[in-house]
């Protein structure tokens, strides 16, 4: 029901307006195979564990979420209120999908799961983002990351 | 969030994002997107869905093994379990208050009535949830209520959270006033849509009413972010905000 003629025209019109980062080119890493890939979750969802320093709204860094932090403490401190909470609020794997991960790489479906996730708050400039991101790439990479999945919300 | 696909690939770490909205995908152009056709804030498609979760997941990791890039863009087939709205007609909150208090109480005494009538359906929710969204300002909900009910007044209370500018700590109250209500509100299981939770909240409570009326006060208000949040981002585009 994302698509743009399900949304209310206000909101539709507003996802069409809003300025977008445009890029000269697009960078492709590969890898191994899905089997051997340690991957992190990486999600703009303005997730932070209880009792974090919380979100502003156009914050630009970022919030550290153990692997193995209990998902009862992790919330949504997200600006917007124009997207759903009830599926969050029922099961977070709906948005950060941590124990489905974990299912997975049990399964052999992937290597392995990071040992540390990561959010930045949506609806903020992704410029600003840029230094906050690039560290992190650098944060990920010691955690041998080597796939990254990316959840909006 | 296609955006950070971009840095990350830059610095050396291969990407792939589940994108909400397709034409800002096929704007910003990532290396590996999967498009799904869900509500907005359901990125996995629904909650309590495990295996359908594992589907898009794994339609969004093999990507990871596709040679066809740079900048693959792919549809995942299927909606979410549950997602089409005609099929979620009917659901009412499963509270029944009691009758609202004398007008000359004022929205702040039957909003606080309101919460208590709903206190031990919290509870349920929380005992059947195992979690709670509540939690963000970190206060306790009258006093978040009370804190955010302030912002009718022309001077408001004292900012509860010291290490936060009052706007923000208004928009913290504000978002545990909403998540206690919501959860309170579907603490029974069963079949909803989340626009009927929307609409109950801001169409049918005390709370709804009380925010109503905040919203028009803090709009006028002294502090620009607290304008901002008024104007742009407390009331959903869906109850006309």
């Amino acid at each position: 029901m994302a698509r743009m003629e399900d949304l209310v025209e206000s909101e539709q019109a507003h996802l069409r307006h809003l300025p977008l980062p445009s890029f000269e080119s697009t960078p492709w890493v590969g890898g191994p195979a899905l089997s051997e890939r340690r991957v992190a979750i990486v999600t703009t969802a303005g997730l932070s564990l209880r009792g974090e320093k919380l979100f502003t709204r156009g914050s630009a860094d970022y919030r550290v979420i153990p692997g193995d932090a209990d998902t009862g403490d992790v919330l949504m401190n997200h600006v917007s209120v124009n997207f759903d909470r009830t599926g969050f609020q029922d099961d977070v794997n709906v948005v950060y999908p941590i124990e489905r991960m974990k299912e997975m790489a049990a399964a052999g479906e992937i290597g392995s799961v990071a040992g540390f996730h990561y959010s930045f708050m949506g609806a903020t400039d992704t410029g600003e983002m840029e230094s906050s991101a690039r560290e992190l790439a650098g944060m990920l990479k010691e955690d041998q990351v080597n796939a990254v999945i990316l959840t909006p919300v | 969030m296609s955006a950070l696909a971009h840095y990350f690939e830059e610095e050396g770490l291969a990407t792939t994002a589940i994108a909400l909205v397709r034409e800002h995908a096929e704007k910003i152009r990532p290396p590996r997107a999967l498009w799904v056709p869900f509500e907005l804030g359901r990125p996995l498609g629904a909650p309590d869905e495990p295996e359908f979760q594992k589907q898009v997941l794994r339609a969004a990791l093999a990507l990871l093994e596709s040679s066809a890039g740079p900048v693959v863009l792919e549809d995942f087939p299927d909606d979410a379990p549950g997602a089409k709205e005609e099929d979620m007609t009917g659901w009412v909150c499963p509270v029944s208050f009691a009758p609202p208090p004398a007008e000359d109480q004022g929205p702040v005494t039957a909003t606080l009535q309101e919460i208590a009538e709903l206190s031990p359906w919290y509870q349920l929710s929380l005992d059947r949830r195992k979690r709670t969204m509540v939690g963000v300002s970190g206060l306790e909900i009258d006093d978040a209520t009370r804190y955010v009910a302030s912002f009718l007044d022309e001077t408001p209370a004292e900012n509860p959270m010291p290490d936060r500018p009052a706007a923000f700590a208004f928009k913290d109250a504000f978002t545990d006033i909403l998540a206690y209500y919501s959860e309170a509100g579907t603490a029974q299981p069963g079949t909803r849509s989340s626009q009927e939770v929307q609409d109950w909240f801001w169409q049918q409570t005390a709370a709804g009413k009380l925010m109503l009326a905040v919203q028009d006060a803090a709009r006028n208000s002294a502090d620009a972010d607290l304008r901002i949040f008024a104007e742009k981002t407390m009331l959903p585009k869906t109850q006309g905000g």
